[in-house]
């Protein structure tokens, strides 16, 4: 009985899912990131990106160096109010979706300078889905915040057309 | 050549634009009008005690006093393995000094960066422009009298 089975493919298996939530399932393991990296957590990045800590294992392998083939963006390091322009430019070049993380206290609040250079904290700037703290985050905290942005693009409206959004 | 000869044949080359000449943390300092700065720099350059390399170039602003900013020039000598530290002061109402890039390439950023943070102007400087600061920024961040609080962005913040 079990040798007839193996012999014959598998028919009429299906699954039922819907539409929003097979969409975010293909978008949360499909991230291609543009590092917008600044400063020191640049180090941490490599380190979170590469084989020892390999953040290809969630889907994020993919490193885009152009802000128009990427749909993540991690905002690595302090940003300065000289660099701001420079940064929206980035997030503006963006195709939709995106999604951005703000990777490192600098990133997040100013961190320790707070001072007339630095911008206090990238949300000033362009909207942020994910905080990562530290300064600089472990790779450890680095995967737990992309987790974070994977569950919340699972969870999210999938809006997926783009050009035809009712008025 | 020793040290001690370096300051003592600077006084004696300079009488009127050496004020002062001492020792401090290990390094020799020597005190000088700020009208003798090009001939001084070009003769520890030039000279006997040959200061080939500018180590660097900065400014302090002691708010409060008269005259308010001091220059701090750093020298090291290759061949000597020697140090030499040279101050003067600015008064705020004429905020002038020689510039040094005829005689080091490298005062020509360290120059830009003081102009920019402290508003001095180098006289002779082939392009006295910011060098951190963006156009349109207005005043001079690492002033006493900057205020704390001022922000000056380029583009529109959420707050």
């Amino acid at each position: 009985m079990i040798e007839e089975k193996k012999k014959r493919p598998p028919t009429g298996q299906f699954i039922t899912t819907q539409f929003n939530l097979l969409l975010g399932w293909a978008r949360k393991f499909s991230l291609f990131h543009y590092p917008f990296v600044t400063a020191c957590c640049g180090m941490e990045y490599m380190s979170a990106a590469c084989a020892h800590f390999d953040i290809d294992r969630f889907g994020a392998g993919w490193t885009r160096f152009s802000p128009r083939q990427s749909d993540m963006l991690l905002v690595v390091g302090t940003i300065t109010h000289k660099e701001a322009p420079v940064l929206r430019t980035v997030y503006d070049q963006m195709t939709e979706p995106k999604w951005v993380i703000a990777f490192g206290t600098c990133a997040v609040s100013g961190g320790i300078y707070d001072n007339y250079a630095v911008v206090q904290g990238i949300d000033q700037i362009i909207p942020v889905d994910v905080y990562i703290p530290g300064c600089p985050p472990r790779p450890e905290t680095v995967l737990d915040g992309l987790l974070k942005l994977q569950e919340k693009i699972q969870h999210q409206d999938q809006d997926w057309r783009w050009k035809k959004k009712r008025s | 050549m020793e040290e001690k000869t370096i300051l003592e044949r600077l006084r004696e080359e300079f009488p009127a634009g050496v004020k002062d000449t001492l020792t401090s943390l290990g390094d020799e300092v020597a005190v000088i009008d700020k009208e003798a700065l090009l001939q001084v720099a070009t003769f520890l350059r030039d000279g006997p005690a040959e200061f080939a390399m500018l180590l660097d170039l900065t400014c302090v602003d002691y708010a409060g006093e008269e005259p308010r900013f001091e220059m701090v020039y750093h020298l090291f000598s290759l061949s000597r393995n020697r140090r030499l530290r040279i101050k003067t002061r600015l008064g705020e109402s004429d905020l002038r000094i020689a510039s040094l890039t005829s005689l080091w390439k490298n005062a020509d950023w360290l120059e830009r960066e003081v102009y920019d943070l402290f508003g001095v102007h180098f006289e002779g400087h082939p392009y006295l422009r910011r060098l951190f600061m963006y156009e349109g920024f207005e005043g001079h961040p690492l002033r006493k009298d900057y205020p704390l609080r001022r922000r000056q962005p380029l583009i529109r913040l959420k707050e």
